[in-house]
């Protein structure tokens, strides 16, 4: 599989809007695999690496964008070859050598010398103030909604059309929903707009609902009996269908 | 993927080894990820004991019994599953959990005539501060394809079989909205106090992929 090369690819870390990993409503995945190991984390591998990506979280590895976006810049047979962690340590190594925090070369010499003495003792550093800081965080509140400056234009029951939009960087808008009809069951105030938006034009707030689609409209004739789906759309991605 | 390789549920479905990974060498992701720590660490970008402790929280302290301490409370107290249905992020901080993944979290009841079922088709969104990080499941990519276009199939999977007259709520969240059920109280569980009925309220049942237990199931 080709997954660019050393360090190719990063001009792809906008993340994509038409990727694999947009798979609602896509055949071919299978039984859904139940067989569950130790969880959260299946080994101590998988729990370090998730606790050095939230540890690295000021240093912006993955910005602009994060590490959704980064993932989503992977080439689609790596996504889902790869596990879920093991995309983390991917998109978070490739991150690093990018940024310029680390080297490959230094990064294979260690991982060489690791291979070599496994019984080796990692050197430690210790930041009580900085864990103490970062842990208030993983178990304080703090809201997401922002002030709003303009009115919502959209209110409960409207009939709205999702833009048939696939303009290339992150979305949150999935390809199953494009172009449907559905109505607005409810406004969640004001929220950050995540899409990858064109240099040098800012990403202001927008007002985010969740909009409610009947089965039918969504999948036809194929669509189970009495099943809706709610999915919560900024409203750029809305407009007031024709009645 | 290595042979080694754990239980991730991802992993069943992969095949092929790192042959596009940035190095010269074939590494399991333990020895990488050990060399990226210790690289790391070295150059004082990260502590041990901030990952030692995030690491210790998600396996520990934050996890579905928090998110079965929320449930059983709505269960007995009238006033509160109000507030939880109306705004769920600032009821479930009244009980002392919130955090990461946890700014807006909305409660979606499950009656008799609707059944809530929450899935992220993009990721894996989840309500982190009640029910900690995800299971392998529900971050496959079996849950997240199949659950928004036919989850009573993917339902029955799970051994739950729902009347025809019941209408199947599917959420599939990609914003900034955290969703959890709150799942029905089950029939015999009168006159329960708080802490027995928390020990009904499983994970997959605050995902909706399962009922509560009935008091009959508990040991």
């Amino acid at each position: 599989m080709n997954t660019g090369g050393t360090l190719g690819g990063l001009d792809r870390r906008v993340g994509q809007m038409n990727g694999v990993h947009d798979m609602g409503g896509m055949h071919g995945f299978g039984a859904i695999p139940r067989e569950e190991g130790r969880e959260p984390f299946h080994a101590e591998w998988e729990g370090r690496m998730f606790g050095m990506l939230l540890a690295l979280g000021s240093h912006g590895v993955h910005d602009p964008g994060g590490l959704r976006a980064a993932q989503e810049s992977m080439e689609p047979a790596s996504y889902l070859g790869f596990g879920y962690f093991e995309r983390w340590m991917w998109v978070t190594e490739r991150a690093l050598l990018a940024k310029g925090y680390l080297t490959l070369e230094e990064l294979d010499q260690r991982t060489a010398e690791l291979d070599a003495r496994p019984d080796a003792v990692a050197q430690r550093r210790e930041d009580p103030a900085t864990t103490a800081r970062l842990m208030q965080g993983v178990h304080t509140r703090s809201p997401s909604s922002r002030e709003g400056s303009s009115a919502p234009r959209f209110r409960s029951g409207d009939s709205v059309r999702v833009r048939n939009r696939h303009s290339p960087g992150h979305t949150r808008l999935p390809r199953y929903v494009r172009g449907k009809l559905g109505a607005i069951a409810r406004l969640h105030g004001i929220h950050d707009f995540h899409d990858a938006a064109p240099e040098g034009s800012p990403n202001l707030p927008q007002p985010v609902y969740s909009v409610r689609f009947e089965a039918e409209e969504l999948w036809g004739e194929a669509a189970e009996a009495r099943q809706s789906l709610y999915l919560d759309m900024w409203e750029s991605y809305l407009e007031l269908a024709q009645s | 993927m290595s042979s080694e390789s754990t239980g991730d549920a991802e992993h069943a479905s992969s095949g092929g080894h790192h042959a596009g990974h940035p190095t010269n060498q074939e590494s399991h992701p333990a020895l990488r990820v050990r060399a990226l720590e210790s690289l790391l660490v070295e150059k004082g970008l990260i502590a041990s004991d901030t990952v030692d402790a995030l690491v210790q929280a998600y396996e520990q302290d934050i996890g579905p019994m928090n998110g079965a301490q929320v449930v059983a409370r709505a269960w007995v107290d009238p006033a509160y599953r109000e507030r939880l249905l109306d705004n769920g992020a600032e009821a479930i901080a009244e009980l002392g959990y919130g955090g990461i993944e946890g700014s807006e979290i909305r409660v979606l009841e499950n009656t008799p005539e609707i059944h809530n079922v929450v899935v992220c088709t993009l990721c894996s969104c989840y309500p982190w501060p009640v029910l900690g990080l995800p299971p392998s499941w529900y971050k496959s990519h079996a849950y997240r394809s199949r659950t928004v276009i036919e989850p009573r199939a993917v339902l029955r999977e799970f051994g739950l079989e729902l009347d025809d007259s019941v209408e199947v709520r599917v959420w599939d969240s990609s914003a900034d909205v955290r969703y959890m059920v709150l799942p029905q109280r089950p029939a015999g569980s009168e006159g329960m106090g708080e802490a027995e009925l928390a020990d009904l309220v499983t994970r997959d049942s605050m995902i909706g992929v399962a009922l509560a237990r009935t008091p009959s199931g508990v040991r």
